[in-house]
Parts: structure tokens; C-alpha cells; sequence
């Protein structure tokens, strides 16, 4: 088989574990298929992270270092994959389904002639066929879906599959790249970034997730308490970040962020649908609800029915004890 | 440019993020027309995933109403377009009466087969053929699809008609020739001027769309909906089963004191566990 192309996607001047995550299966498939391996680094630091790519695999890694992509615009990025797809020539692209990748992976797949499976829980090769599963209807249901194509690019749920080292001699090239910004029809005026958790939600082990029942600042307090004992990246739901107590970038579900920690505190939330979707492969899930009926309990492991004011400074005290 | 404002973690610093995502344009009443903009709405009819799936309840994409919604302040008391643009079967008329009910100005709906299983590649290249006659200022769609979460039809059409966009847009406003688009990034937010025409991709967190009154209603059954029935390009993807996902193990209600249901948490977290 042709190669398998994975893109490692770059945050605060490290790969995100997401994308090591996403190589990790890319290597089992490419050693099953006996195809090589290779990795793309785009960034002004890309050369430093060759390492790390070589590490968990990568035989030959592709570099293109240019400030343009510290930028966050898609159309440079898309250009930057274009060229290094031309010198892989790759069976299968596979990238971290991060907010970065879900915007170029339409435009990029029709740039490239290529077949798209957005957001899959796993992924694998049979014969001719790329074949994925993915959660369609809010993850209330698993999708099996096959493309045939000759270019398939497959985005990679965070927490789908463990990340694991596996050393190898790697060619390092450096690929040409010049973007022109004037055919860009984009400039970025400012970003806001929200350095609110200190934890990256889609690597955290641990996630304390907030709802419209952690009604206010006192509340807040509270959850960033417990976040800080479990050494938790902070979530929340859509309506509590409505509320202006909770920045965007912590949302949880089908609108916000996928996430599959090992321990995941829901703590006034209700647990709808779309929230579920977004944490329901969390492997041990513990909910505080006052009402003993919310949909929540349905999905978790450890439920206890309460007042999250008055059960939150009774867990704090006895996780710093156990945790000490 | 001004790149890398820092906000630092405090709660300070989230309300600012918030002042950031709710400065909205004012509603404007008799404003200039470059603040307003010709918009084409692409929406979906979809199956409604909160009742079960048995019912067949099909709504409106939620993240297509949110778009809708967006145009719709954008262009108040103002005489430029916002219309619509539907790929589905005749069922799916239902949906486009309920979109102009909200008070778009007209719609074409490219009629499918009931059966024909279309991927965002197949639905993107039916809506290009639209675009290739119909021109606006600016296209939005909806971030993703709520039943398929696919998220790629809004970006395969950019690419095909040549326009620049964005992504995941939780803000919107007209300036001039261009659009000002606030978007949720990984790590924050991005607020990205693109020059018309562009392509934006809408996020239902902008905005709560509108409940159509009757007037609405009422005005949408008089309308015309445009019709075409295209020829239905192949997809490059194909679902071959869906089925509900593996249960997980069913869990269990700590119930007592609060003091005993904490211990008692604490306890299986780490004994039963091994979480911490
Ligand atoms: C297309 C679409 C996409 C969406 N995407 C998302 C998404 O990405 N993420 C998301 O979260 N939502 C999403 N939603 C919204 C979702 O449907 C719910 O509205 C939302 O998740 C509710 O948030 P909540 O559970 O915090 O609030 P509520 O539903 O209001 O629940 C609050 C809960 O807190 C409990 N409570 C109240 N006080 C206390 C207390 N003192 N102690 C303990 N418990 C208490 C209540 O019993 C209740 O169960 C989406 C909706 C749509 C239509
Ligand atoms: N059948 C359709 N008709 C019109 N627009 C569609 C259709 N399918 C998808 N779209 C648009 O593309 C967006 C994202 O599509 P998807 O790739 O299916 O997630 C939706 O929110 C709609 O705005």
C-alpha cells in the first residue's frame, strides 16, 4: 500500500497528544499494510517537533517552517498539506479532529480529489476500502462508513486510541513552501485566546465539567477547587457558558469539544443529548445532580443525588486528604 | 494586525471573553446598505435527534436556523436578499416553508430522491451547480450537519466556487466590503475579516433563533419555492450499517449522607476504579 500521511497538529510549540494519539493507529495500519509512515509539521518551529515524530514512528517527516502558519487562517494550511501530500503520495491522510483541522478538511479534501471521513472513533484498512467508525445523531448512534476513493483523509476523534512511543531512524525534508498572502481574501484581526485551562481539554486525564446548576461565582469557585485537587482541564455546558461564567472554549458536546478522559465530573448538568455527545466515552463518569431523574445518571458511572454546594466542599476536603 | 491579545486565567478575564462574544452589531434601523449584505442560506432538513429515533420528526438543522437567524439581524430594515437554498426530497418543502416563515426572501429547493443517500461531497457539488447562476455577497451554512456532524459541506463549496470562508463562526457582522467573522478556535477565539464574496460556516452558539409568527407564517405559504431536480453526483462515501453504540455498564447511585457518599466516592474512585 501507499504511505500513510499523518499531519501533527502543533499547540504552544508542542504536537498535541490528539495527533500522537491518531499516529499511534496510523502505524499499526501502515505495519499491517506494510506502508510506510510519514508525518507533515507545519509551523516557524516545525523542525525542533522532528524528533518527537520520529519517536512515535515516522520514517520520513516533512517540514515546512513558515510564520504564516502560527497564523490560524485555513487557506495557508491547505496549501501547506497540498505540497507535502504531492511528494507522500499517500493512500490515507490522518489527522486529530481538532477545531483547526475541522476547518480546512472540506476545502482540503476538494483540493485534493479526495474521499473524507470526519471524526471517527477508530479507522482501519480492509483490501481496497478505508473504513471507519464514526457517532452520527448526536452519538446516539455508530455509523460504519467505507470509502473506496484513492486519496481518503480520516479525522480522528482525541482519545480514540493511546498514544505510544515507537523509535525509528527518520529522513528529515524540508519542503519549499511560499504563500502569498495577497491571494489569501482573509487577514486576522485579533485573537482572543482564553488561557482558562491550564489542562488542554482534549489531553486532560481528568475533566470537572460545570452546568447551569453551578449557578455562580461561588459555584464556579467550587468546580475550579476540584480542578485544581484532580489537576483537571475545566468543561462545561452550553448553558452555563451562556451564562458568561464559563469561557467558549470549555463546551462539552455536540457544538463544543469531544472529550474521553479516564474521569470525568459532571456537576449540575443534566446530561442532554448533545452534552452526553461530547463525553459520553469518558471511562469513568461521575455525576452530581439534585434531581434524582436527570438524564445524566443514564450515562454515569458513580451518581450522587445533591446539592452541588453542599457536596462539592465535603469531596474538595476529602480528595486533598486522598490525594495528599 | 493584532495578534496574541493574552487574557489571562481569571474570572476577570472570562467576562471580557464574554463582552467579546456578545458585542453584536446594535440592530440598525434605516442603516447604510454597506452594512448589510445579499446572503444565501444553505439549509438541511434533518431528523430530529432529541426525540427517538423511531419518531422520523424531521426539524430545520439547528446550526442552519442559527445562520438564518445571523442574516436576519445583519440585514434589518435593510432591502438586500436573504435567500435559501435546500438539497432534499419534495418532503422537505415543509422545511423551507419554516425557514421563510422566519422571513427569508426566497428559496430554491433542489429536489432528491427520498432514497438517494447523499455525503457532504455529493451535497456540496448539487450546491455549487446553484452558485454557479445564482451569485450573493456572502454564503453561509450551517458548522455541521446534526444528524451526519460531518462539518464539511460549508468549506467543499467554498473550495469549488474559489471563495474565501471561515469556520465554526460564533459572531457575525457586515463592514464594508467585508464580513468580520468571530470564530471558535481550539484554544480561544478569532475574529477574522474576510472580503466579500466569502463563505461562512455558522455555529448555533451566535445566536437563538427566532420562533416564526403567524404574520411569517402566513406570508411563507404565499411564496414561491423555486424548484430543480439535478442530476445526483456520486459520493465518495458510503454508510454501510448504523447502529446504536455499545452500552455502557450500567452504574450506581450513592444515596445517604452527604458525608458517607463522598467517603464512599472517594473510595471506589480509587479502590474500584484506580483513578486516582
Ligand atoms: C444543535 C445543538 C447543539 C448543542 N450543543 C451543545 C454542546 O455542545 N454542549 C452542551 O452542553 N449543550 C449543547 N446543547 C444544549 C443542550 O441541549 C442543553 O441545553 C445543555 O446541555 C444544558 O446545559 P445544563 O445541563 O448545564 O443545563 P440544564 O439543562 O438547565 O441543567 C441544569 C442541571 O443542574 C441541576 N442543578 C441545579 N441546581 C443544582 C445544584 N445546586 N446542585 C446540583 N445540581 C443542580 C438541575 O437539576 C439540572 O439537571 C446543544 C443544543 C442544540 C440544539
Ligand atoms: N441537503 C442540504 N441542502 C442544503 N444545505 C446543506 C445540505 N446538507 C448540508 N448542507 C449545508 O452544509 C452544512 C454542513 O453540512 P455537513 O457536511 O453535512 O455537516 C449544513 O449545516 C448546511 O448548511
Amino acid at each position: 500500500m501507499k504511505p500513510i500521511l499523518v499531519f501533527l497538529s502543533v499547540q504552544d510549540g508542542r504536537i498535541k497528544r490528539s495527533s500522537l494519539e491518531a499516529m499511534t493507529r496510523a502505524r499499526e495500519v501502515a505495519s499491517e499494510q506494510g506502508a510506510d509512515l510519514h508525518a507533515a509539521l507545519l509551523g516557524s518551529k516545525s523542525s525542533e517537533l522532528a524528533t518527537e515524530a520520529s519517536n512515535h514512528g515516522a520514517t520520513t517527516i516533512y517540514l515546512l517552517s513558515d510564520p504564516v502558519f502560527d497564523s490560524h487562517l485555513n487557506a495557508p494550511v491547505i496549501a501547506g498539506l497540498e505540497a507535502v501530500i504531492r511528494k507522500s503520495d499517500p493512500r490515507l491522510l490522518v489527522m486529530a479532529s481538532t477545531e483547526a483541522v475541522k476547518d480546512v478538511l472540506g476545502s482540503l479534501s476538494v483540493r485534493l480529489d479526495a474521499a473524507v471521513l470526519p471524526d471517527v472513533a477508530s479507522f482501519d484498512v480492509a483490501g481496497e476500502e478505508v473504513v471507519c467508525q464514526r457517532p452520527v445523531m448526536a452519538a446516539k448512534m455508530l455509523a460504519t462508513t467505507h470509502s473506496s476513493h484513492s486519496l481518503v483523509i480520516v479525522s480522528v476523534r482525541s482519545g480514540s486510541y493511546e498514544a505510544t512511543p515507537s523509535p525509528v531512524d527518520a529522513t528529515v525534508e524540508t519542503v519549499p513552501f511560499v504563500f502569498d498572502a495577497a491571494d489569501l481574501g482573509l487577514t486576522i484581526r485579533e485573537i482572543v485566546s482564553s488561557a482558562g485551562n491550564t489542562v488542554d481539554l482534549s489531553e486532560a486525564r481528568v475533566v470537572v465539567a460545570a452546568g447551569r446548576g453551578v449557578r455562580d461565582e461561588a459555584g464556579r469557585d467550587l468546580v475550579l477547587e476540584l480542578a485544581s485537587i484532580t489537576g483537571a482541564a475545566i468543561g462545561a455546558s452550553r448553558a452555563v457558558v451562556e451564562t458568561g461564567l464559563f469561557p467558549a472554549t470549555a463546551q462539552i458536546g455536540q457544538t463544543g469539544k469531544v472529550v474521553s478522559p479516564d474521569l470525568y465530573f459532571a456537576v449540575g448538568i443534566s446530561g442532554a443529548i448533545q452534552h452526553v455527545a461530547g463525553m459520553a466515552n469518558s471511562r469513568i463518569i461521575v455525576a452530581i445532580n439534585k434531581d434524582a431523574d436527570a438524564p445524566i445518571f443514564d450515562v454515569a458511572t458513580y451518581g450522587i443525588v445533591g446539592d452541588c454546594f453542599n457536596i462539592l466542599p465535603l469531596l474538595n476536603a476529602e480528595l486533598k486528604k486522598a490525594l495528599a | 494586525m493584532a495578534l496574541g491579545r493574552f487574557v489571562p486565567f481569571d474570572p476577570a478575564a472570562w467576562s471580557i471573553l464574554k463582552i467579546v462574544l456578545r458585542n453584536r452589531p446594535p440592530i440598525k434601523i434605516g442603516k447604510r446598505a454597506t452594512q448589510s449584505m445579499n446572503f444565501c442560506v444553505c439549509i438541511k432538513q434533518v431528523p430530529d435527534v432529541q426525540a427517538s429515533v423511531q419518531t422520523g420528526r424531521m426539524v430545520l438543522n439547528a446550526y442552519d436556523a442559527s445562520a438564518l437567524e445571523e442574516a436576519l439581524v445583519i440585514n434589518q430594515g435593510s432591502e438586500d436578499r436573504i435567500d435559501l437554498v435546500l438539497v432534499g426530497p419534495s418532503s422537505a418543502s415543509e422545511t423551507i416553508r419554516k425557514a421563510l416563515a422566519m422571513g427569508a426572501s426566497d428559496a430554491t429547493h433542489l429536489v432528491i430522491d427520498e432514497a438517494a443517500a447523499l455525503d457532504s461531497h455529493a451535497v456540496a457539488h448539487l450546491l455549487a451547480g446553484h452558485f454557479k447562476d445564482h451569485t450573493y455577497d456572502v454564503i453561509l451554512t450551517g458548522k455541521q450537519s446534526q444528524d451526519s456532524d460531518a462539518g464539511l459541506a460549508g468549506s467543499m463549496l467554498a473550495e469549488l466556487l474559489g471563495l474565501p470562508y471561515a469556520t465554526n463562526a460564533v459572531g457575525l457582522k457586515a463592514d464594508g466590503d467585508a464580513m468580520v467573522v468571530t470564530r471558535q478556535g481550539d484554544a480561544g477565539q478569532e475574529i477574522i475579516e474576510i472580503s466579500t464574496p466569502c463563505l461562512v460556516t455558522c455555529s448555533n452558539d451566535m445566536n437563538n433563533p427566532r420562533i416564526p409568527a403567524l404574520k411569517g407564517i402566513m406570508a411563507a405559504k404565499r411564496k414561491q419555492i423555486a424548484t430543480d431536480t439535478p442530476e445526483v453526483p456520486g459520493s465518495r462515501t458510503v454508510i454501510t450499517t448504523t447502529a446504536p453504540p455499545p452500552n455502557r455498564e450500567p452504574g450506581i447511585k450513592l444515596e445517604g449522607e452527604p458525608e458517607d457518599v463522598v467517603s464512599e466516592l472517594v473510595r471506589r474512585l480509587s479502590e474500584e476504579a484506580g483513578v486516582i
